[in-house]
């Protein structure tokens, strides 16, 4: 008898609000607060129909007082609630810091773990059409050096979902950082109740040259480079999507290196104090032995993004620039493979800066 | 308010063309208390706003062509393309730049405020915000420093009652704004924000009282965005409000009643303001134009500056 195994394809966006709409569900402690979660727009759809489903007692906007209400959420989430709180852009998330830093962060810790704080801040990273400075900035390095918040960056629609179920029912402070231009990327969503665990990566590309250890929307252009490299170069590279910034799945960087001996990092936020610096120092501590080349870190360039779209281009790192760094690891020129056809086969086609050709601004 | 009007709608108008490719936040219909403050100040007297920063900006005196071309991202922009719409500057005219994450400014202004009473200045500093930025701690922060000190400062809550799509009263308790910072100790001011006579007239008042030593004023506004939140568009088949309200918002048109009060007092004849359309029209042709032939910037132009020398 043949086995059902539809494939249902949903996007990222709709796989957030799933997530959201069964850990309700699930547990009637679950909240949601944010900025415009109830609006028409709800967040780029990702909170669609909740207040409608589980009313205005569970689902909520709010103020714009991101300190105060970071703190009020800690308070409901050491007495009882599972809040989850989103940032429409981490940029706006900074208001908030004292708090998650000071207190959700530290309560479990400083009270000798007599109480927890189950809390979901959602924050969503931007990209492309002059977000500009204070719009655009990955800063997931910075919370993660927190200790007592877990960081995760999930990358598919499947895992968004999965680590959406698992950060609400995680005991303690999540920060769920969401590339906008993954909201609108698809992948196999079940239908059922299902969690992704918070703290591995996942191979999404095997291969036994290269390993990229790729952070967010950089596993997708790193999982394009590969199928590129594979395709025209005959080059097979090992694509681990990290998932998690912290915990950081060092166990999976080091299988896959053991492979391979040579190590690329990509990350979506300026190279200076990244997760990608991160990985590669603990890599030299207690890796030293399996590299047969030094790392690579690709990441931003060390300077804010101007909001000019003439001056946007270029900012990024893609496709293109792993494919480049994984040649020079292996030898540069003396690399054989149809370097032309790569080249055309990753070219982007289209504005610079916008995740898809029906996007018209301004957002 | 008429050049306020006529840039933005020519800014709408163009955005389609998709070569002002960042947000956008646009005033009309909230004209009147830009120009009704900022024709209260003296040109040394500073100005501070938020992601809805045209109207204020060109109210000062920004220059209309700096600012086009800001939005085209080119490099004769008034921030060098780096900022966009959410980013203008002009300090030449004492507007001192205006950014968008919510309240980010505010305490900016006072810090201004503070630094002219310290230098033994005698300008006042002046910062526009929403009824949304009201819920932010830092302004409460402001609100108590700069009554503590007595700070030269004016602040002006343009109340629209709208954060994006969300209304005050899911926000906010029913409660007047400025009695808030009433309480604080500072001078409050109320009224209706589309009704430029009123606004110049508070202002002007407020404007003499902080110059003279009496401490911060706060002055709230009310008033109506006919437009989406960020954007060229209309949004009114979203929903969120009835037909009903943009109707009588839209009645509210700081422009109509303005124009036609002045042609009762005989202030002005229809001539005289058709002309004055004119030459607003030509001049904001020009802005486009500058802005279109000036030079587009490179990656390279938007790397350096992170640190100053």
């Amino acid at each position: 008898m043949q086995t059902e195994n539809p494939i249902r394809k949903k996007t990222f966006a709709f796989a957030i609000r799933e997530g959201l709409q069964q850990a309700m569900e699930n547990d009637f402690s679950v909240i949601l607060i944010g900025e415009g979660v109830p609006d028409p727009k709800s967040i780029f759809g990702t909170t669609e129909g909740l207040q409608e489903q589980f009313g205005r007692k569970r689902v909520f906007d709010m103020p714009l007082a991101e300190n105060g209400m970071t703190g009020i959420c800690i308070g409901a989430a050491i007495s009882g609630m599972r809040p989850v709180m989103v940032h429409q852009r981490i940029d706006f998330a900074l208001l908030s810091v004292d708090q998650l830093v000071n207190n959700a962060a530290k309560w479990h810790f400083m009270f000798d773990g007599k109480a927890n704080v189950p809390f979901v801040v959602r924050m969503i990273v931007g990209r492309g059409w002059g977000q500009g400075p204070q719009h655009s900035q990955s800063l997931q390095a910075m919370f993660a050096h927190i200790p007592g918040l877990k960081v995760v960056m999930p990358t598919t629609a499947h895992d968004a979902k999965g680590m959406m179920i698992a950060a609400i029912e995680d005991n303690g402070p999540v920060i769920f950082i969401e590339h906008r231009w993954l909201h609108y990327v698809e992948d196999h969503v079940p239908e059922t109740n299902y969690r992704v665990p918070l703290d591995k990566a996942k191979i999404l590309h095997t291969g036994d040259r290269v390993t990229v250890a790729a952070f967010s929307y950089m596993a997708l252009e790193a999982h394009a480079a590969a199928k590129a490299l594979h395709s025209f170069m005959g080059i097979d590279i090992e694509v681990l999507d990290m998932r998690s910034v912290r915990p950081l799945d060092m166990d999976a960087v080091f299988t896959s290196l053991r492979k391979t001996g040579h190590l690329i990092v990509a990350d979506t936020a300026t190279r200076t104090g990244s997760i990608a610096g991160e990985v590669i120092s603990r890599v030299a501590e207690k890796g030293w032995d399996m590299l047969r080349s030094a790392p690579v870190a690709v990441a931003n360039p060390d300077h804010p993004l101007a909001t000019s779209h003439h001056m946007s281009d270029g900012y990024y790192p893609g496709e293109q620039t792993i494919a480049d760094a994984v040649i020079r690891m292996l030898g540069g020129d003396k690399v054989s493979g149809d370097y032309e056809q790569l080249c055309a086969a990753l070219r982007h086609v289209g504005p610079h800066d916008t995740p898809n050709r029906s996007f018209s601004g301004p957002f | 308010m008429l050049r306020i009007r006529l840039v933005e709608e020519a800014l709408a108008e163009r955005y389609a063309d998709q070569e002002m490719r960042c947000p956008m936040h646009l005033c009309i219909g909230q004209e009147a208390i830009a120009a009704g403050v900022a024709a209260a100040l003296r040109p040394d007297d500073v100005m501070f706003s938020n992601h809805r920063a045209h109207g204020h900006y060109l109210a000062k005196g920004g220059d209309v062509k700096a600012m086009v071309a800001e939005i085209y991202g080119r490099s004769t922009g008034c921030s060098g393309g780096r900022g966009g719409s959410m980013h203008v500057i002009d300090q030449s005219v004492g507007f001192m730049g205006a950014t968008p994450i919510v309240g980010g400014t505010v305490p900016l202004a006072v810090g201004a405020a503070w630094a002219a009473a310290l230098k033994g200045e005698d300008k006042v500093s002046v910062v526009f915000f929403g009824d949304g930025c009201f819920e932010e701690g830092v302004v409460h922060e402001s609100l108590n420093f700069a009554a503590l000190h007595k700070l030269p400062i004016l602040f002006i809550c343009e109340n629209n009652s709208f954060s994006v799509y969300t209304r005050i009263e899911e926000r906010q308790p029913r409660r007047p704004i400025h009695v808030v910072a009433q309480a604080h100790g500072w001078d409050a001011w109320h009224s209706d924000g589309n009704d430029v006579e009123a606004v110049n007239a508070i202002a002007i008042e407020a404007a003499c009282r902080a110059r003279a030593g009496n401490g911060p004023q706060f002055l709230e506004f009310d008033t109506y965005r006919w437009r989406e939140h960020c954007g060229p568009n209309f949004d009114d088949e979203l929903n969120y409000r009835s037909e009903h309200e943009i109707t009588a918002g839209k009645a509210g048109d700081p422009l109509l009643r303005s124009r036609s009060k002045l042609l009762q007092d005989g202030a002005v004849s229809d001539g005289e303001l058709d002309k004055l359309k004119e030459e607003i029209t030509d001049e904001i042709d020009s802005a486009f134009e500058f802005a279109l032939s000036s030079p587009v910037p490179t990656y390279a132009d938007g790397a350096g500056k992170v640190y100053a020398d």
